[in-house]
């Protein structure tokens, strides 16, 4: 059985405690217990807002990268990714099944940025030995939400 | 050319829904969130879906037997078994436009004029105005939130006449979220074992309770032969568009609903009945998923309103809350219109389903998560502009 709470807050972190509480059935005591616990085990990592950037005004450029390296003998993939992950511009880092092993997600300003930081950042590292940029051109659904306009309520008022 | 004198003087009589003028009001005011809806807000799982299409793309667009497709039936029968206990032959299953046209169908069969029907208030709204359209007598039973809005086999009892010929018995309720169990079922089922009185049990919710299964009162000695047991699609697979419902109940009375179903149906739609078929295959861990949500939110309500003084007994079924508007001394009506007005949230009066839900709202937790939280907040604020908000 999935813990509860971390399912419910996976979906809306910002229900109170006592609101998590009333929708589990603990109390608010149990909650906030059990949230500390979570947080304190790194089972939570963090709770951020989903923005869809498009909408306003800051210039957002977003690029999945494919990366193939070289694994370091004793350490495998994870030191050049621990690398990788240190970058600012670099969102997320991923070890990969398939064509190439490390898989990015790397944000910047302005397109000519994105492209920049592989060219002078990424590439020259010791241990890559290719990489393939694929800008995104649209974002339709991002962590399980989507973020295409979506439907309205069509319902109607019923008995 | 004057209508009034053409028109069925029965069906004029029957009075229209008294809350339709506040929904137009609703829909004519812009950024209004509404917790009034009777219907889930998923959508139907996608497998179900997926068979439906499947069904129009080989072509299966003839009319079905009357009954229903032989298939669907069989898993009908065997889904009364496997989650409700209840024995019955495929052939007593008839396939229906939704619960409601079993309802009628139902009602239709059985009642003759002047026949009284015993109606639990508050209720759905349709048992009243379909019992009457055949002559017979609806005979409220108004429940109370003291008794949790159960059916007391004492009030049953007290109403009992040598003209009652029928128990509506709409269990897990709409809109008070009351349930009956088992102890409370036994009450109820000594008091009938005595008559001829029939029970149709709307069971549409059945799915949806949160403390035990639910329990057909179908399935306690003695009740099968005197319960037409009513439910359907809609609620429990998210199906409401489908219109698929269908009745169990003793051959002797399924056999007159499926001639009154043949002459004003035909049969229930093919493409609804394919894709039930899938529902009932495989589906159950679906119903799971969304009871588990609904859960949820009731829980959510129920702590919100109480702490606003909107005070609710623990709704155990179906997706309804029903509180107490009593602290603010308005009528129902007037308290919704005012919710409307000064926050624009829209809940559905409690009086719009029979006198004794006077004093209460119905409020849908069929919304997300975040849709309640925004609507909480609002009733809240409208409830410190009355300033009848407890103090902290």
């Amino acid at each position: 059985m999935m813990n509860t709470i971390l399912q419910i807050l996976a979906d809306n972190a910002r229900l109170t405690n006592e609101q998590l509480a009333a929708m589990t059935g603990k109390t608010t005591v149990e909650v906030a217990q059990e949230i500390d616990r979570l947080q304190r085990e790194g089972i939570i990592k963090g709770y951020k807002a989903i923005v869809d950037w498009d909408k306003t005004d800051r210039s957002l450029c977003l690029a999945r990268i494919e990366l193939k390296v070289t694994p370091k003998s004793g350490m495998g993939f994870d030191e050049i990714a621990g690398t990788i992950a240190q970058f600012d511009e670099v969102q997320e880092v991923y070890l990969m099944s398939g064509g190439y092993d490390l898989a990015l997600e790397v944000a910047g300003k302005t397109f000519k940025d994105v492209a920049l930081f592989v060219a002078h950042r990424l590439a020259p590292l010791e241990s890559v030995q290719s990489t393939a940029t694929h800008f995104v051109l649209k974002k339709y659904k991002e962590q399980g939400v989507v973020t295409v306009d979506t439907d309205q309520d069509m319902r109607e008022v019923t008995f | 050319m004057d209508y009034s004198k053409i028109l069925s003087s029965c069906v004029q009589q029957l009075k229209p829904s008294g809350i339709r003028k506040f929904f137009d009001l609703a829909n004519a005011m812009e950024g209004v969130i509404s917790l009034g809806v009777g219907e889930p807000d998923f959508r139907t799982p996608y497998a179900i879906r997926r068979a439906g299409i499947q069904s129009l793309e080989k072509g299966y667009t003839w009319y079905t037997a009357n009954a229903g497709l032989a298939e669907l039936r069989e898993e009908i029968a065997r889904y009364l078994h496997r989650r409700f206990d209840l024995n019955y032959e495929s052939s007593q299953v008839l396939v229906t436009v939704g619960g409601s046209e079993a309802i009628d169908l139902c009602t239709r069969a059985l009642i003759n004029p002047g026949d009284e029907v015993l109606i639990p208030e508050p209720c759905f709204v349709a048992y009243d105005p379909i019992a009457r359209l055949v002559g017979g007598v609806p005979v409220p039973l108004a429940t109370r939130a003291e008794d949790q809005f159960k059916l007391t086999p004492e009030a049953l009892r007290a109403a009992i006449t040598p003209k009652t010929k029928m128990l509506v018995f709409p269990f897990p309720n709409n809109p008070t979220g009351a349930i009956m169990n088992r102890q409370d079922l036994e009450g109820i089922a000594e008091v009938l074992r005595e008559t001829d009185i029939i029970v149709l049990s709307d069971e549409i919710y059945a799915e949806l309770t949160y403390e035990g299964r639910h329990v057909s009162i179908a399935s306690l000695p003695g009740m099968k032969e005197r319960t037409v047991v009513v439910n359907g699609f809609s609620k429990a697979y998210a199906m409401t568009g489908w219109r698929l419902g269908y009745a169990v109940g003793p051959k002797e009375i399924m056999a007159q609903m499926l001639k009154l179903h043949q002459f004003a149906i035909m049969c229930a739609p093919t493409t609804s009945q394919y894709a039930a078929i899938e529902a009932m295959r495989s589906c159950d861990d679906e119903i799971q998923r969304m009871a588990i949500q609904f859960g949820m939110r009731r829980g959510l309500l129920v702590n919100s309103l109480n702490k606003m003084g909107l005070t609710c007994f623990d709704p155990q079924g179906a997706f309804y809350v029903f509180p107490s508007i009593k602290i603010t001394g308005m009528t129902s009506e007037d308290f919704c219109e005012g919710l409307l007005r000064s926050q624009k949230v829209a809940v559905i009066p409690g009086s719009a389903f029979g006198e004794s839900g006077e004093g209460y709202v119905r409020i849908s937790y069929s919304y997300s998560v975040e849709h309640l939280v925004e609507a909480l907040r609002r009733i809240e604020t409208y409830l410190g502009e009355l300033g009848v908000l407890p103090k902290e």
